[in-house]
């Protein structure tokens, strides 16, 4: 297990090292540079002129690629240059919004498509198995933001009962140690502001929710039609043990698999999807500080930042790959 | 926005596909036979053929021209200041926020936006069957040299699969600047490493496969080998594919549109385009959202609903 | 034991929790209260920095209106040049020394004084700026209004127009400038003049701008500790919730604040702002959307008007396109323009039909100047004298940004290249992202024929609006009119004011003579509050003063 990791590790480095330069080569092609998105309706040609000699973009770009790998082996990310605070610091304030609002769409996708898709497919071809089946269809082609619109407007704006945008109430004034606002909220049990924060988690969590929930159901279902009718479920059933222990030790067990397998790959959806949903509830997270840095020509932030997420998303399907040994006995990880 | 758990489920179906070379034609029929029994498979195509026939022949029956600012011309559209008619017995679903006819409007945009959708995927498909083929054959080719090739193409691949399909489709459209064609290219990008996976299983599996090592020994030559039985037999699993990527195109194309990175003209109707133009005016008028909003879910849902049924068709193993 | 394992992970994980949770305490004070002083405003994006003196953005000067104060400000919900920490002013005979006297008993937030010196400590940290402070995109403002520093780094740069600070007694003070300029004193109102504490500045380290040049960074002064004399003390900016917070200064020598606390929420999507407002997320927001402004008021809202400050126009490139350099092609596409018909249907109500590049609520604006009513028929002749009736243009336009002149670009865009086309020239729209591509384009290079851009003024005089636009040769306009730089030259330089406004008139005349660009329109921007806010006034320069802010009970 630990040569496992180690050498899946060791794999990083090559992919990272491509990835850099890939990055590196793409933010510099965009059109425009940062020089412009700085100085807005006040801009000269003298005045870009001096911001890129100031900034370094006058120098070749492999000179200037060395330097951003230089800086990169000593954890270095530069500052941004349309806030000109240090990278690291964007990103610690902005990653752990994503990361709540990602963990909140997975379990709501998670909590509601494994039990809905075991049921449809216990149920198959009754009313429960269809509805399930033509719900995660729609699921699927409703545009994000049209659906976090209509929930908003539905839920917020007429019923009143969640908030629409932003992270948590301001004027709660909680204390912030891991910009994590649940987690900030248990430490120094302010509970207030912890049920204020999950209170704001509700409506974007649905909404990027949607589409993981319509394809665990879909993959839950099919994975559980599989396996009902596999031989050790028959013999369990003809064995004459009791409903209960078939469902949980034999066919969910073994069904889970190819589910698992799909939250890992999910994540690189759910920051598409992360990217929308920010914007539209105006929530502090990286999908929408990339697409603004985008945008903004920001070069250290587009490069920090897309670093950043190929290491959590190797490191997330890592995890997803060490979870199979805990669910499947027979995988055992080399 | 992507069919994600994509790889194992784009191996399965090329995997799937050739299970039933043996017989040849006849999958086809069978599939065909089954297709017919789903009624998810009715409703889909009913649903494609009423939006590919209003895409084609609608535009010549527009009681309208789409771009025609008449209610400002006219003076009753004010939407500057919150004015904007709806639906009368001239205007069946109302005015735009720029006095335009939406009935009019809908209906040319049903086409613009399969052209956008179908020359999304076929980029997709062509780049990705590029690089698919290039893998498969290096592989199949074997040699240490050919595995390499395979082995750095799927890498990429692995990563494009891995990165987020909107920003991939963002950088691309940053990159060459806002136009039609930008659109299609940065959707279809989005889906040439589905396409290439799919593609490049297929081939390996068909060239290990039996009956063509049977062809070979009986003495027929490569390229027939390849045109009668490889091609046909891979091309199921890409047109599955390729249907169910439609509707991850238009949904795509539309959530570009939201971004501002859609068509420049932007006068030309087109329902992703529709709907981002809608947002600021949803407080006095949200039916100018609802008809493009609509409109997309159905369509896509089409596309969705035909392709998992043919999908369902090709997999007897899920007909049990 | 396999199937435990789940659950002897869960079981770690919350005592990991509660162990850490056992360690950290709420350092938080009991707000206690009603929330009846908290005033949550919408606002469009975040403050870039919160030292005024490195600011041009406007998130960062609306807290630093309401955090520090200039010598001079404009009066409220007006433009004209009124008292704020100076209470007089007068320029000597030469025009170039003007003497301040300053207000007595005004403290900074840290406790010190405010006095003579403290203004000379200010002008000085900025005319005595090095290095990165030099960099345009740190210090704008300073270098778009003095030109340059006491010792220039970049020649770029040119002489500035302010030569010394010298404080007579503890509330006279005497600013000395190089030639006389119009933008005095008015130009002194611009919030990036605003004055600081020195004792902060210096304990802070706030002219550090360091880093190295790649990095430019700001000193812990601009992200943390602004010092200033205004009715709120700036409190906590919190990143990670998008919210600034600033609470009522209790020392303040006016009237003191009626909000105890004010918080500012960084909502960037139009739609969410007015959605946050109406569930009760915020207590009012800027940028409102004109198609909002008629359901908020009816929602009964308490929807604000500001005087239309502004000026959005078609500008025209003549040196890309041959043919625009043809004063009867530019004659002609502004008579080919229905302006009237675009003004009613896409600007808010009150907007109007421009005829200067400026609104005739700034001195010197000129009645008599040739105008140009839409004529598609002239238009057409016009086209056709100029032998241009095949004509092509790129029209610029951009996406994705509400401008207060400008609310909704592409509709704009879609009417006026609909009514270009009317009129037989042919369009190739050219949609770039507001910034940086679309402000790149337009102002540099000369591929742009066409593209809209617009202003809001900084301060009221005419300079700051057609000087801005026409004082010099500009990559914008492409075009090299000597006589016209002269003549405003001379404008520019003149002390005695009637005489300047006069001048300003002739200005205006030439212009739509030569016909640079049309003038479009002036569109006035709205701001709104909740429905039990009252105390507000609707400021021409967004200088809304929060403090005088309160809730109805």
């Amino acid at each position: 297990m630990f040569r496992f990791i180690v050498r899946r590790l060791l794999q990083l480095i090559p992919t990272l090292f491509g990835l850099s330069l890939l990055l590196f080569i793409w933010v510099r092609r965009l059109p425009g540079g940062p020089e412009d998105a700085i100085l807005g309706e006040r801009a000269t040609p003298e005045m870009r002129a001096a911001i890129r000699r100031s900034m370094g973009l006058d120098e070749p770009i492999l000179v200037q690629y060395g330097r951003f790998v230089q800086r990169l082996l000593r954890l270095d990310l530069g500052t941004s240059s349309s806030t000109k605070r240090p990278v690291v610091e964007e990103f610690l304030e902005r990653f752990p919004g994503t990361v709540e609002l990602t963990i909140t769409a997975l379990v709501i996708a998670i909590g509601i498509g494994i039990p809905l898709g075991y049921l449809a497919a216990r149920r198959r071809g009754r009313l429960i198995d269809h509805l399930s089946v033509g719900g995660s269809l729609v699921g699927i082609c409703v545009p994000i933001f049209f659906l976090a619109y209509v929930l908003k407007a539905i839920f917020s704006e007429n019923l009143g009962w969640f908030p629409s945008s932003g992270r948590q109430d301001p004027t709660i004034d909680a204390t912030r140690i891991t910009n994590f606002f649940v987690l900030d909220g248990l430490m120094t049990r302010e509970w207030d502001a912890v049920a204020d924060a999950l209170w704001h988690l509700v409506l974007p969590g649905i909404a990027l929710a949607s589409i993981p929930l319509a394809i665990i159901v879909r993959i839950t279902r099919a994975s559980v039609l599989e396996v009902l009718n596999e031989d050790f479920v028959r013999t369990a059933e003809a064995k004459g043990l009791t409903e209960r222990t078939v469902r949980g030790r034999h066919v969910l067990r073994n069904s889970l698999l190819p589910v698992v397998t799909s939250i890992g790959l999910l994540t690189g959806g759910l920051l598409s999807g992360a990217v929308l949903t920010e914007t539209v509830f105006a929530f502090t997270g990286i999908g929408a500080f990339i697409y603004e840095a985008i945008g903004q020509r920001d070069y250290p932030v587009l490069l920090g930042f897309i670093m950043i997420i190929s290491v959590v998303y190797v490191l997330v399907n890592l995890l997803v790959d060490l979870s199979y040994s805990l669910i499947d006995p027979r995988v055992r990880v080399r | 926005m992507t069919i994600t758990g994509k790889k194992e489920r784009l191996d399965r179906l090329a995997e799937l596909v050739n299970r039933d070379d043996e017989r040849g034609v006849s999958l086809w029929q069978e599939a065909f036979r089954r297709l017919r029994r789903n009624p998810a498979a009715i409703i889909g195509a009913v649903i494609l053929t009423v939006f590919v026939l209003v895409a084609l022949i609608g535009p010549f029956f527009v009681p309208y021209e789409p771009k025609d600012t008449i209610g400002i011309r006219e003076g009753v559209v004010k939407s500057g200041q919150g004015i904007i008619p709806g639906a009368s017995a001239e205007h069946w679903f109302g005015y735009d926020h720029q006095g335009r006819d939406v009935f009019s409007r809908m209906i040319v945009g049903a086409r613009q936006t399969l052209l956008v959708g179908v020359v999304a995927t076929l980029i997709g498909l062509a780049v990705g069957a590029l690089i698919g083929g290039v893998a498969g054959a290096a592989a199949g080719l074997g040699g240490r040299w050919g595995r390499a090739v395979d082995n750095v193409l799927m890498r990429i691949i692995d990563m494009m699969l891995a990165l987020p399909s909107l920003l991939l489709a963002v950088s691309i459209a940053a990159l060459l600047g806002a136009s039609l064609s930008t659109v299609m290219i940065a959707v279809g990008m989005v889906s040439v490493p589905v396409f290439a996976r799919l593609l490049r299983v297929s081939m390996i599996a068909q060239a290990n496969s039996d009956y063509v090592l049977a062809a070979t020994s009986l003495g027929v030559r490569k390229p027939k080998i390849a045109l009668t039985h490889i091609v046909p037999n891979s091309l199921a699993p890409v047109i599955v594919q390729a249907t169910l990527t439609l509707a991850t195109a238009i949904i795509e194309a539309a959530a570009l549109s939201f971004l501002g990175l859609g068509n420049p003209d932007t006068a030309q109707p087109e329902w992703g385009v529709m709907l981002a133009d809608a947002q600021p005016y949803l407080g006095i008028r949200p039916a100018l959202a609802i008809f493009p909003a609509v409109a997309i879910i159905i369509t896509a849902l089409g596309f969705t609903l035909l392709g998992e049924a043919m999908r369902e068709a090709l997999d007897p193993k899920l007909r049990k | 034991m396999r199937a435990s394992r789940p659950k002897a992970a869960v079981a770690a994980v919350a005592v990991a929790a509660l162990a850490v949770a056992g360690c950290a305490e709420s350092d938080r004070e009991d707000s206690g209260g009603s929330n009846n002083d908290t005033l949550v405003f919408g606002v469009a994006s975040d403050p870039k920095v919160l030292d005024p003196s490195f600011a041009s953005d406007g998130e960062s000067l609306r807290v630093a209106r309401q955090v520090f104060e200039t010598l001079v400000r404009p009066e409220e919900g007006g433009t004209k040049v009124s008292p704020g920490l100076a209470e007089s002013w007068t320029p000597d005979e030469a025009g170039t020394t003007w003497t301040f006297k300053l207000r007595s008993g005004v403290k900074f937030h840290d406790g010190t004084d405010f006095d003579a010196e403290a203004v000379c400590v200010n002008f000085n940290r900025w005319y005595n700026a090095t290095g990165l402070m030099q960099s345009p995109d740190v210090t704008a403002y300073w270098q778009d209004v003095m030109g340059g520093f006491a010792q220039n780094e970049d020649e770029g740069l040119s002489e500035s127009l302010f030569k010394s600070c010298a404080a007579k007694d503890a509330t006279t003070v005497d600013l000395t400038f190089t030639r006389v300029s119009s933008k005095i004193p008015a130009a002194l109102m611009l919030p990036s003049f605003s004055i600081h504490s020195p004792t902060a500045l210096e304990k802070y380290d706030a002219s550090n701008v360091g880093g190295t040049a790649t990095d430019v960074q700001y000193p812990e002064y601009a992200t943390a500790h602004p010092t200033g004399t205004g009715p709120f003390t700036f409190k906590s900016w919190d990143i990670a919730n998008k919210s600034l917070t600033i609470e009522r200064n209790d020392d303040y020598w006016g009237e003191k604040a009626k909000l105890k606390t004010l918080i500012f929420k960084t909502i960037s999507d139009e739609n969410a702002r007015k959605q946050a407002l109406s569930s009760g997320d915020i207590d009012g927001y800027d940028l409102v959307g004109p198609a909002d402004v008629e359901p908020l008021k009816s929602e009964g809202f308490n929807l604000l008007t500001r005087p239309a400050f502004n000026i959005l126009y078609l500008g025209m490139n003549q040196q890309g396109n041959p043919k625009l350099a043809d004063l009867k092609v530019r004659q002609a596409i502004a008579h080919a323009i229905n302006r009237q018909a675009l003004v009613d249907s896409k600007l808010p109500p009150g907007a109007k039909v421009a005829t200067n590049f400026f609104p005739d609520t700034v001195e010197g604006w000129n009645g008599d100047v040739t105008t140009y009513d839409y004529d598609v028929d002239k238009a057409k002749q016009l086209l056709a004298e100029a032998g241009a009736a095949d004509l092509t243009l790129r029209f610029h336009y951009p996406t994705e940004v509400t401008r207060p002149y400008m609310p909704n670009p592409k509709d704009l865009f879609e009417l006026v290249s609909a009514d270009l086309q009317a009129v037989g020239i042919t369009v190739e729209p050219i949609p770039l992202k507001w910034s940086p591509d679309y402000l790149n384009a337009t102002t540099s290079g000369s591929e742009h024929d066409l593209h809209f851009l617009g202003w809001t003024g900084d301060y009221g005089d005419a300079y700051n609006f057609i000087g801005t636009f026409f004082d010099r040769q500009k990559d914008e306009w492409g075009f090299d009119n000597p006589a016209l730089f002269a003549q405003f030259q001379d404008a520019d330089s003149t002390a005695d004011v009637a005489d300047r406004m006069e001048k300003y008139k002739g200005l205006n005349k030439t212009i739509m003579d030569f016909l640079p660009g049309v003038p479009i329109s002036h569109s006035p921007p709205a701001i709104v509050f909740g429905k039990d806010v009252t105390g507000i006034k609707a400021s021409p320069l967004t200088d809304e003063r929060f403090a005088n802010a309160e809730f109805k009970s």
